[in-house]
């Protein structure tokens, strides 16, 4: 078994428009959410989101570019050229064969399918544009990133709803550890903030209409975000060996299915999922410092989460920090793992545990330590980084310090 | 069709049931409509009376909405009706 470490991390969404940003934005407990700017945003009920702002796709990419590149892989090559250039790795020859690179979206190119049923729904035209295909597929992002970069190895993509990219990290961290490849690019990307997109959210009735209050007693639902995460999975004696600048260790991973609803989440299975990670890194439950939370700010996950959490670690779950940055950015959805592995780097490569937001009132269910409203300095060596899917899939990995 | 009638008929293709089955007492609990029949319950309603029905799931008993018994939604469906359509 090989060690697996990450030596690169890219990112765009609502807190900034790269890991420097996002980690400030973290530290200081600021909002990205704010007014939806979207087409027919007076017909939706939810007008709020964490959209990525002050980005204009034309400032990145040519004309040929942007015909081909939905929103969810301009975001995803954006982060993965942050990731890459801060690794320093050049992909070729072996190394280019042995590298490649699994991501997580839900929605893949959800506003390229908007748009043209617009067109031929609304407009009533029955011409559209040739790239509809190509630039709509869930796994355009991927394949865009393994073109840009030469990585000729395993690659695909992953989609489990709101566990995604933790499914399509956990894979990336197997096949670095088993050998199957040297160097995975990995992580998730999501942009679902159109009309059709929020309108589809908006009957499930599990939105909130003002903001996204995890763990307190005040939330009333979720609040979507958009963006990407992507990371640079490697091999550590390689990293090692080229004097790479490692920013952690990734120590373990586990999934479980809870075989049980299709919306309504279950303690059993996010406990299964948090125990594994835990067996898998062997890791001792008091080691463990922080928890970044799946924390959707629904009534159901934030009780069930920390339920879960207090089965797994008994005593220990009230000395562990526990947070959901989804307060900050929302939820983005397939990306939301990798978004929210930023949290987990902060607190071991800068020992300062991103806080919840809008944290207003205590909830006898949710009595865990959820870092209220600011930011903590504290020292810790293992994190862990939660996501539970509808479906009922869940995806939890566990971090160290190097 | 009345109101209480359409109701009836909703709640009971939710249900697995025939409206015939399905007394004004009954609760949802009672009747086996879960929290996913009741969104779709909800949904069917909007749709069949033109309203908007105020429903968070994350906290159903929130709104003014009363979702207690089969009775306690037609009222509520009727004054959201008589408000709506003025």
């Amino acid at each position: 078994m090989k060690r697996v470490v990450i030596t690169g991390a890219g990112t765009i969404n609502p807190l900034g428009h790269d890991a420097a940003s996002t980690f400030e934005a973290m530290k200081e407990g600021r909002s990205g959410i704010g007014a939806l700017d979207i087409r027919d945003v007076d017909r939706l009920q939810i007008q709020i989101g964490g959209q990525v702002s002050g980005y204009d796709e034309n400032a990145y990419f040519n004309r040929q570019q942007i015909a081909l590149y939905d929103r969810f892989t301009q975001f995803t090559l954006l982060s993965a050229r942050q990731a890459i250039e801060q690794a320093g790795l050049k992909f070729t020859g072996k190394l280019a064969d042995r590298s490649g690179v699994v991501l997580g979206t839900s929605g893949g190119g959800l506003n390229t399918q908007d748009e043209n049923y617009r067109v031929v729904y609304e407009e009533g035209k029955n011409r559209v544009h040739p790239f509809i295909v190509p630039k709509l597929m869930n796994n355009a992002a991927a394949s865009h990133v393994s073109m840009e970069w030469n990585l000729r190895g395993p690659s695909f993509t992953v989609a489990t709803a709101c566990a995604s990219s933790n499914h399509a990290m956990g894979q990336a961290f197997n096949m670095v550890r088993s050998g199957m490849a040297k160097v995975m690019v990995t992580g998730g990307s999501e942009s679902m903030l159109c009309f059709g997109g929020i309108k589809a959210w908006e009957g499930l009735r599990v939105m909130s209409k003002d903001g996204c209050r995890p763990f307190s007693a005040t939330r009333n639902g979720m609040v979507q975000g958009e963006g990407a995460g992507i990371f640079v999975f490697e091999e550590y004696e390689h990293a090692k060996a080229r004097g790479a600048d490692i920013l952690c260790e990734v120590a373990g991973f586990a999934m479980s299915s809870d075989a049980a609803d299709i919306v309504m989440p279950s303690k059993q299975g996010a406990a299964r999922a948090i125990h594994g990670a835990l067996k898998d890194g062997k890791i001792a439950k008091s080691k463990v410092g922080y928890i970044n939370a799946h924390g959707t700010g629904t009534a159901a996950n934030d009780k069930t989460e920390c339920a879960a959490v207090a089965d797994v670690f008994g005593a220990h779950a009230d000395q562990l920090m526990i947070s959901s940055t989804k307060s900050m950015h929302g939820h983005l959805i397939g990306g939301t793992g990798a978004v929210e592995l930023f949290a987990c780097i902060m607190a071991l490569r800068k020992s300062v545990i991103a806080p919840t937001i809008n944290y207003e009132e205590a909830d006898p269910e949710c009595a865990l330590d959820v870092v209220p409203n600011e930011a903590r300095d504290a020292e810790v060596d293992v994190v862990l980084s939660n996501a539970f899917a509808f479906g009922g899939l869940n995806a939890v990995l566990a971090l160290r310090k190097v | 069709m009345s109101v209480q009638d359409k109701i009836i008929e909703i709640i009971a293709e939710q249900a697995l049931l025939e409206p015939s089955d399905i007394s004004l007492d009954d609760t949802l609990e009672s009747l086996g409509v879960d929290s996913l029949a009741l969104v779709e319950s909800i949904f069917a309603i909007e749709e069949a009376f033109d309203i908007s029905v105020p429903f968070n799931a994350n906290d159903p008993t929130a709104s003014d909405f009363d979702i207690t018994s089969v009775k306690s939604i037609i009222r509520a469906v009727e004054k959201l009706v008589a408000d709506q359509k003025t």
